[in-house]
Order: structure tokens, then C-alpha cells, then sequence
């Protein structure tokens, strides 16, 4: 009983914490704390594919900055209203996704690594050298926010609108993450030739995770757009993917929560250290170091350990 | 003649990519690393060759200098903590990750932030009449320091008996293990001769590309498309690779300006699309 209560107890807390946020933060923290949010869901959905189907992408950037792309480009180029943008972007992201799938998913391990990295920097290309469409590497600023009866455009009411989508995102992870099929996928990372003879069709599984995970991205990186009120080609770029990727290890790939803490905390590592001193690079390059040294499990797998050193005691 | 010349251009800065991606490929071929410090060995041995050059005014020197450091910072790279997460790739990432970071800003804080040139040495600042152009002596050198690298490695691989260990190695390690070769100690050395290989480039690169921060970065991902054309842990394949990339690389920037990158990035795509596993890979 008391195991089951405590999570659920957390989790309220938790959200108190996030509804109440604006009232206790300058408008600056809760920009900051928005963008935390977003990478958070970034880092889960790379996590879906890195943790649960133990597929490592270095292309994550791709889908989040599709659907960036997708909503700045219906905006400024096609005159589309904002809002309506939105659910364009996400299947954007995952058509995308569909196509990239079947590429990758002929490989395993360091090569599928590397396909999705190429084939991001296929799409990363085309956003900056198709200068007369996207601007190349100026981006193209003047994205509008959506207009649903009210405003969005102070911090606040956008925090409160991303904190609502986020959040949605966050519980379908969860549900998917624990419903069979969610389950039938770590299976498929533990042994695939013995989910194979259980008689799982292995590729159809990674396929649609591949999908999920491209879609969830989406998500983040329309928000994204949304928020900057500005697209660039760094939205593509490999360093996202790496950033994304560095996220979700550091936080404890396999777990959603633990990407999520990865995420907010290297947001908020490189908002604080380089407020702090000039070489927060460097000081990040530590922390990561340190980490991989005494947590290589990620910050997840510190606590993991530490609750299971106490309960042997 | 101008096909020549861009050729030739291509060629030399294909060698510069293959003296990194050798490196990089050896090391994945091995230990199975992909080692995101490798364009820090690249720059950070270029910076030191700068140095050394501004100081003593010899190339020699700085060359030596500066592949002597990288190869030692490899060795320590390797030896005191890569070593503790082998076969282990998410710590390894987040490991290598790391350390580009610390050299970028250590190298950012002592070397500054603008582009910097190394001076050719001065038997090679010359040109050769070519048509109606002159042709720089310098990258012909270039040219040829890639390809006696090239050389030299395919005879150690090949005809050494350290060469012999290193193939055992790459083909299966516990094996190689079993049969009394210090596969430790293998490792250490071909992670410092991999940063040995990409000071190199990088002071070579030098007078040719300047340089400056980021260019870590870029390189490193110049050489993994080298080693996704050629084939993870094949010195022919990241041969063959980096003198494609490197061609490809020079006629995209020549003849299509506003799409350079998309002539690397494309072809990798489709030869990757055909052949997952590289030109000259092995699954």
C-alpha cells in the first residue's frame, strides 16, 4: 500500500507545484521553466525509441524540427491560421517518421546511430541551404502563437497552454509505455529473436514506436516554434539530436521520468552556469563526465541503486 | 583543367578526412567506441602545432609536438575512463560528449575565438603551373602525406605482427584474448594512434582551413559521414569514403553553392539506403 500511495502523492505535488509556478516565479523563470517543459517531452519521446526499444537515434532532431518547420512555413508562406498549423505539424512529424523507419530500421546498434543521423542532416540541409523558402541559416522569425478564444501571448498563458499539452503528451507516454504493447517492447530490447519465436512481429513494433516517438517529438518542437515565435536549421541540427540523447542518458534512458529530469536539468544547467561564468561549456562537459563516472546509469539509476542499498540494510 | 583542379582539391582534403576517419574507424572496428572526441584530437592538435610553430618556427616540430600530446591524451582517454564502460555505448556517448565540451571551452579560453592560420613551411610555399592556374605545392604535399599515411597503415595491418594482433582483435577480442594477445593493451595503443592521426590532420589542415571553435565539431561530423560511406572499422572503406566525401564536398561547394551540403549528405543517404552497413562494412 504505502509503495503505491507515495508515487501518487509525488505526482500531485508535483503538479501543484507546476500549476502554482507563475505565482511564485518571475515571468523570466517561467519562460525558463516552459522551455524545461518542452525539452522534457523531447527527451521522453527520444526515450520511447532509446529506452523502451532500446534504438538509439542521433536523428531526433528531425521530427522536432519538422513540425516546427511545418507550422512556421503554413504561417509566414501559406498564410495558414496558427492553430491550425498545430495538428499539421504533428503529422508532418510523423510522416516523416514513416519514411525514415523503414531506412533505419534495417539496421541495429552504432549503424541505426548513424542512418538517423544521416538522414536528419539530409532534412537539417535542405532547411539551410533552400534559402528562398526557409531563409537558410537566418530562420524565419514571426511565427504567431495560436489563438483559442484567448491569448497567448505572455509568458504566463503560454505556460499554461504548453504545461496542458505537455502534460497530455506526458500521460499518453505513460499509457503507452505500460499498456501491452509498451511491455512487448522492452521485450523486443531484452531479446528479439525471442519475441521473434513468442511470435511478436518485432519489426511492426519497432515501426510504430519508431512513429510514437517521431510524433511525440513533433509535438515538442511545434511548441517549440510556438515558443521562440522563431524557426532556425539548429532546430535540425545534430547538436539537438545529441543534446536530446545526452538528456535522456543523463536523466536514465528506460524510465519517462528519468529523460525528463535529464532534460529540465541541462536546460536549466546552461540557462544558471552561464549566468554564473562564461565557461559553462566546460562546467557542462564536467558535470557530464562526473555523472558518467559515479552514475552511469543516469540519475535514475543513482536512486535506483540508493533504494536498494537501504533496502538491504 | 578547371576538373583537374577541383579534383586535385577534393583529393587533398579527402586525405585530411581520412587521416581522421582512419582514426575513428579503427577505434569503432576495435572497441566498438564511437568516439565523439575524436574532431577535439583534430583541433586541439592543430592549436598545439600553432603554438609550437609560433614558438619555434618549425613545422617538424610542431607536428611531432602536437601528435606526442594528442597521442598521450588518447592513451589517458582511454586508459583511466572509457575503459571502465567497454561495450558499454550510452556511457561511453555520454563519456566522450563530455570531454568534446571541456576541450572546446579549454581550447576556446586559451586559443581565442577567432579563425588561426599555421604558416606553411616555407620549402612548400610555392606553386606548380597547371593550364593556365598555378597550383599550391602545399596540397599536393597534402596528397602525399595521405597517401603514405594510407600506406603505412596497410602495411602494419597487414604485414606486422602488431598489425596481425590488431585484425585478431577486430575480428572477435574475447577470442584474441583467449589466445595470449594483450587486447588491453591494444586498445590503449590504436586509441592514441587515432588521436595521433587527427593532430596530424589538424596541424596539416592548418594553412589550408584555419582554425577555430566549432571546428571540432565539423570535423567530427564530416568523419562520421566518411566512416557511414566506407563502413565502420575499415581502413579501405574510410579511404574510400573520405576521397568521395572530399571530392563531393569541394563540386558542391564550386558548382552548387546554395545546396553544398546536400551533395555529402544525399549520397550518403542513398548508399547507406542500399548498403546499411557502408561500402566496404561488415555486419
Amino acid at each position: 500500500m504505502k509503495a503505491r500511495v507515495w508515487p501518487f502523492i509525488g505526482a500531485v505535488a508535483v503538479l501543484a507545484l507546476l500549476i502554482a509556478l507563475p505565482d511564485i516565479l518571475r515571468p523570466y523563470y517561467v519562460g525558463l521553466a516552459t522551455r524545461m517543459l518542452i525539452f522534457a517531452l523531447f527527451a521522453m519521446s527520444l526515450d520511447l525509441l532509446l529506452g523502451y526499444a532500446g534504438l538509439a537515434s542521433l536523428g531526433h532532431a528531425a521530427y522536432f524540427g519538422v513540425a516546427a518547420y511545418t507550422i512556421a512555413l503554413l504561417v509566414l508562406r501559406a498564410g495558414v491560421d496558427s492553430g491550425i498549423a498545430f495538428p499539421a505539424a504533428l503529422v508532418a512529424a510523423a510522416i516523416i517518421g514513416a519514411l525514415f523507419a523503414p531506412l533505419a530500421l534495417r539496421a541495429r546498434g552504432s549503424y541505426f546511430l548513424m542512418i538517423t543521423f544521416a538522414l536528419a542532416q539530409v532534412v537539417w540541409s535542405v532547411a539551410f541551404g533552400w534559402r528562398s523558402l526557409t531563409n537558410g541559416d537566418d530562420g524565419m522569425p514571426g511565427v504567431t502563437r495560436p489563438y483559442f478564444g484567448w491569448s497567448l501571448d505572455n509568458t504566463t498563458s503560454f505556460y499554461y497552454f504548453a504545461l496542458a499539452v505537455i502534460g497530455i503528451a506526458a500521460l499518453l507516454l505513460f499509457a503507452i509505455v505500460k499498456s501491452p504493447f509498451g511491455r512487448a517492447l522492452r521485450g523486443i530490447r531484452e531479446s528479439e529473436s525471442r519475441m521473434q519465436a513468442l511470435g511478436y512481429n518485432v519489426w511492426r513494433h519497432q515501426y510504430a514506436a519508431f512513429v510514437l516517438s517521431a510524433f511525440f517529438a513533433g509535438i515538442a518542437g511545434a511548441l517549440y516554434a510556438y515558443f521562440n515565435r522563431f524557426v532556425g536549421p539548429e532546430y535540425l541540427y545534430v547538436v539537438q539530436s545529441a543534446e536530446a540523447l545526452i538528456m535522456v542518458i543523463l536523466g536514465g534512458a528506460g524510465t519517462l521520468l528519468g529523460p525528463a529530469i535529464g532534460a529540465a536539468l541541462i536546460v536549466f544547467l546552461e540557462d544558471f552556469v552561464s549566468s554564473l561564468t562564461e565557461h559553462w561549456v566546460l562546467v557542462l562537459g564536467v558535470i557530464y563526465v562526473l555523472v558518467t563516472l559515479f552514475a552511469p546509469r543516469g540519475l535514475i539509476g543513482l536512486y535506483v541503486d540508493f533504494r536498494q542499498r537501504r533496502a538491504l540494510k | 583543367m578547371t576538373w583537374v583542379i577541383h579534383i586535385l582539391n577534393g583529393v587533398a582534403y579527402g586525405m585530411l578526412l581520412f587521416l581522421i576517419a582512419a582514426g575513428l574507424s579503427l577505434i569503432y572496428g576495435l572497441m566498438k567506441i564511437l568516439n565523439l572526441t575524436h574532431g577535439t584530437f583534430y583541433l586541439v592538435g592543430g592549436y598545439i602545432g600553432l603554438t609550437v610553430m609560433q614558438t619555434t618556427g618549425s613545422f617538424i616540430l610542431a607536428l611531432i609536438a602536437s601528435v606526442l600530446a594528442m597521442a598521450l591524451l588518447g592513451a589517458i582517454i582511454e586508459r583511466f575512463f572509457l575503459r571502465r564502460f567497454h561495450l558499454d555505448e550510452l556511457p561511453q556517448t555520454l563519456l566522450t560528449f563530455g570531454f568534446l565540451f571541456i576541450f572546446a571551452d579549454l581550447s576556446l579560453w586559451i586559443w581565442g575565438g577567432n579563425p588561426l592560420m599555421l604558416d606553411e613551411p616555407e620549402i612548400l610555399q610555392r606553386s606548380v603551373p597547371m593550364g593556365y592556374y598555378a597550383y599550391p605545392v602545399y596540397r599536393l604535399f597534402l596528397i602525399a602525406v595521405g597517401l603514405a599515411v594510407a600506406g603505412g597503415l596497410w602495411w602494419f595491418q597487414e604485414k606486422t605482427r602488431l598489425g596481425t594482433m590488431l585484425r585478431a582483435g577486430v575480428d572477435d577480442a574475447e577470442i584474441a584474448r583467449a589466445l595470449g594477445i594483450n587486447v588491453s593493451l591494444l586498445f590503449t595503443l590504436v586509441f592514441a594512434v587515432g588521436a595521433a592521426l587527427a593532430a596530424l590532420a589538424g596541424v596539416l589542415a592548418g594553412p589550408v582551413l584555419s582554425l577555430y571553435p566549432g571546428a571540432d565539431f565539423e570535423v567530427l561530423i564530416l568523419a562520421f559521414v566518411v566512416v557511414i560511406v566506407g563502413g565502420l572499422g575499415s581502413l579501405r572503406g574510410a579511404l574510400a569514403g573520405a576521397l568521395l566525401v572530399g571530392i563531393l564536398d569541394d563540386f558542391g561547394k564550386a558548382f552548387f553553392p546554395e545546396f553544398a551540403l546536400f551533395t555529402v549528405f544525399v549520397p550518403m543517404a542513398v548508399i547507406l539506403v542500399l548498403r546499411p552497413t557502408g561500402l566496404f562494412g561488415r555486419r
